[in-house]
């Protein structure tokens, strides 16, 4: 996903925010991964915002993508130059309301933004996992962030929200713990990527690997894969937007100059984006954390997984109350796939609400601020609460 | 608000379907617009609904209400219930545009107990005598579209519904037939020579004979 990051318009927000560490599956009782792997001691860099009631029914937990991160909403510092990656949505009033919610978000291991992944210490060998590291599931992401809710002593949950892979990560918390999960909205994903998209993702990790610096994964005492990760975040971009979105937002327009300068300079606009884009993620990211997760959504199959094939067998294990939402211009988590987790979802007599959203940015849409989205969270969120309510109160 | 304060707020002819639904049933509102009905259904006979509806901002507005609500084409989505899923399907001021009605007919049908349709009656005499002295397509209040730009492509009197009824081995289980506008709150049951006199012929339908 991309960054649209701003400070709110008008200033509302859920303010100084801290980031979290939990620390557990400590050896010799390691978390046993799907590939039949230990991991051990797994930390988890997790935030919380908005207050947790009496009777702890009020927690929604938001499951980030790819380079997204547990730093949702608010700010660590007054002067942060940004607030979270979904601000507009999450925060006091906001769609996802933080007066009302008590909302969790952790970073996925296998990244790098505090919690476990290939940039961590190995204390087998104190040095960094890089490709030692285990290849981590999406279900073991979401079996780590089970053991965080166990800690915080958090049974019910009102509902999970992701969008893409944080989507996936939604759909597998629904049938992994289909007694604890209310209500599950997935944004803009599916229930498995089609080859388009692990297409993209292959040409994105060759791109790394393809990169002398990325040495086999052990840079991390020198230069980095610097060329590799930018060219495999400009792919992602690529990717994110839409050829609609594309020709609004940049056209044939020139950066900085009236001609072409008849060299491989960038010339064009969206050249200079990307460039741009690619160079600031290398900052920000690990190259070995894109691999791993990037493999972890292209492994992602629920049907697969969970239905022997079927997604109407796979959804039968579940008992959310669902809101699925598309984008018209998402053409890599494109609307037939929403749909067809949708018919399965019937098939079992689940309820379930599904609204393709009319937005020109492709599958980056769901970050952007848009009324329309926030309306439909409000609303849901609102329904699922006091139907749980009513139902406790039975 | 009291009960009728609410009812009188709806459509007149949703007020005579939703005084056909038992409590607590479960409902599925084929073309459910902005969720009046289902909302009214919910709030007060306790019913367990859900609506289809293909127009976004419809269904964006059902979902912010609270309802649940899918978008998509009705003809399409009633394929994937399993069969008895509801009590009730209704399809109001609807069925005249319906390419396959028949079809959907029977989906409905075989994903509920029973189905409840409401349509704008053709034979109306205002239709007949437009037709009859102008020699034009008929255009009416209910019907107010020109023959080249009207989503309405079926033209259904309320004979015509019992014929068909009787046909494909449905019961007719109530039948009411009022004159009321398309989006008037306000009506009357015809009683008298209903094909002739009312606007809209509201039917509730069982499987078998």
């Amino acid at each position: 996903m991309s960054e649209y990051i701003e400070h709110d318009k008008d200033s509302i927000s859920v303010g100084i925010v801290e980031k979290k560490l939990y620390t557990f599956s400590e050896p010799p009782n390691e978390m046993v991964l799907e590939s039949g792997a230990k991991l051990g001691p797994i930390t988890l860099a997790y935030e919380t915002y908005g207050t947790l009631n009496a009777d702890k029914s009020n927690v929604v937990i938001i499951l980030h993508a790819l380079s997204g991160d547990s730093h949702v909403a608010g700010y660590y510092k007054p002067d942060d130059e940004k607030p979270g990656w979904w601000d507009n949505m999450v925060g006091p009033g906001k769609g996802i309301d933080t007066n009302k919610y008590f909302v969790v978000c952790s970073n996925i291991i296998g990244s790098c933004m505090g919690s476990t992944g290939p940039c961590t210490i190995n204390p087998k060998t104190v040095l960094p996992y890089a490709l030692d590291f285990p290849v981590v599931t999406i279900g073991d992401m979401v079996e780590a962030q089970k053991a965080l809710m166990d800690h915080l002593g958090i049974k019910n949950i009102l509902s999970v929200v992701g969008g893409s892979i944080g989507g996936m990560q939604v759909l597998e918390w629904c049938v992994r713990y289909p007694e604890m999960v209310a209500s599950a909205i997935p944004l803009a994903s599916t229930t498995k990527h089609s080859a388009l998209a692990i297409a993209f993702n292959e040409v994105a990790r060759q791109a790394i690997m393809a990169d002398p610096k990325w040495n086999n994964g052990n840079y991390y005492f020198g230069p980095k894969p610097d060329l590799g990760l930018a060219v495999a975040r400009m792919i992602g971009h690529i990717t994110y937007l839409s050829d609609e979105a594309m020709r609004l937002k940049f056209g044939r327009r020139l950066q900085d100059k009236h001609d072409f300068s008849f060299n491989f300079d960038a010339d064009f606009q969206v050249e200079s984006y990307l460039r741009y884009q690619g160079k600031k993620f290398v900052d920000r990211f690990d190259a070995n954390s894109f691999l791993y997760i990037t493999k972890a959504g292209d492994y992602y199959d629920f049907e697969k997984q969970h239905g022997n094939g079927s997604a109407v067998k796979a959804f039968s294990k579940t008992k959310a109350k669902f809101l699925v939402i598309s984008f018209t211009s998402d053409w890599l988590y494109p609307t037939y796939q929403s749909k067809a987790m949708v018919k399965a979802m019937k098939k079992n007599g689940l309820d379930v609400s599904f609204c393709e959203i009319e937005a020109d940015w492709g599958h980056d849409a769901f970050l952007i601020s848009n009324e329309r989205l926030t309306a439909l969270m409000r609303g849901f969120l609102e329904r699922v609460c006091n139907e749980t309510r009513q139902q406790n109160a039975l | 608000m009291s009960v009728t304060k609410l009812v009188n707020k709806m459509r007149y002819d949703l007020q005579i379907i939703a005084s056909w639904i038992e409590p607590s049933s479960q409902v599925l509102d084929l073309g459910c617009g902005e969720g009046d009905l289902l909302k009214f259904l919910i709030n007060h006979k306790q019913v367990t609904g859900s609506g289809i509806e293909h127009n976004e901002d419809k269904v964006a507005e059902c979902i912010e209400k609270g309802l649940s609500v899918l978008q998509g084409d009705i003809n399409d989505e009633v394929l994937d219930y399993p069969d008895n899923a509801f009590d009730y399907v209704i399809l109001s001021q609807t069925l005249q545009q319906v390419y396959e009605p028949d079809t959907l007919i029977r989906s409905m049908m075989r994903i509920a107990k029973k189905g409840i349709v409401s349509f704008p009656n053709f034979s109306h005499w205002s239709i007949r005598l437009q037709l009859l002295l102008s020699g034009y397509a008929p255009i009416t209040r209910q019907l107010p579209y020109e023959w080249y730009d009207t989503p309405n492509i079926r033209v259904i009197t309320i004979k015509d519904f019992r014929k068909f009824t009787q046909e494909v081995g449905f019961t007719i289980l109530k039948e009411v037939a009022i004159n009321t506008q398309s989006e008037n709150r306000f009506g009357k049951v015809i009683k008298a020579f209903p094909n002739l006199r009312a606007t809209y012929g509201i039917f509730l339908i069982g499987n078998g004979k």
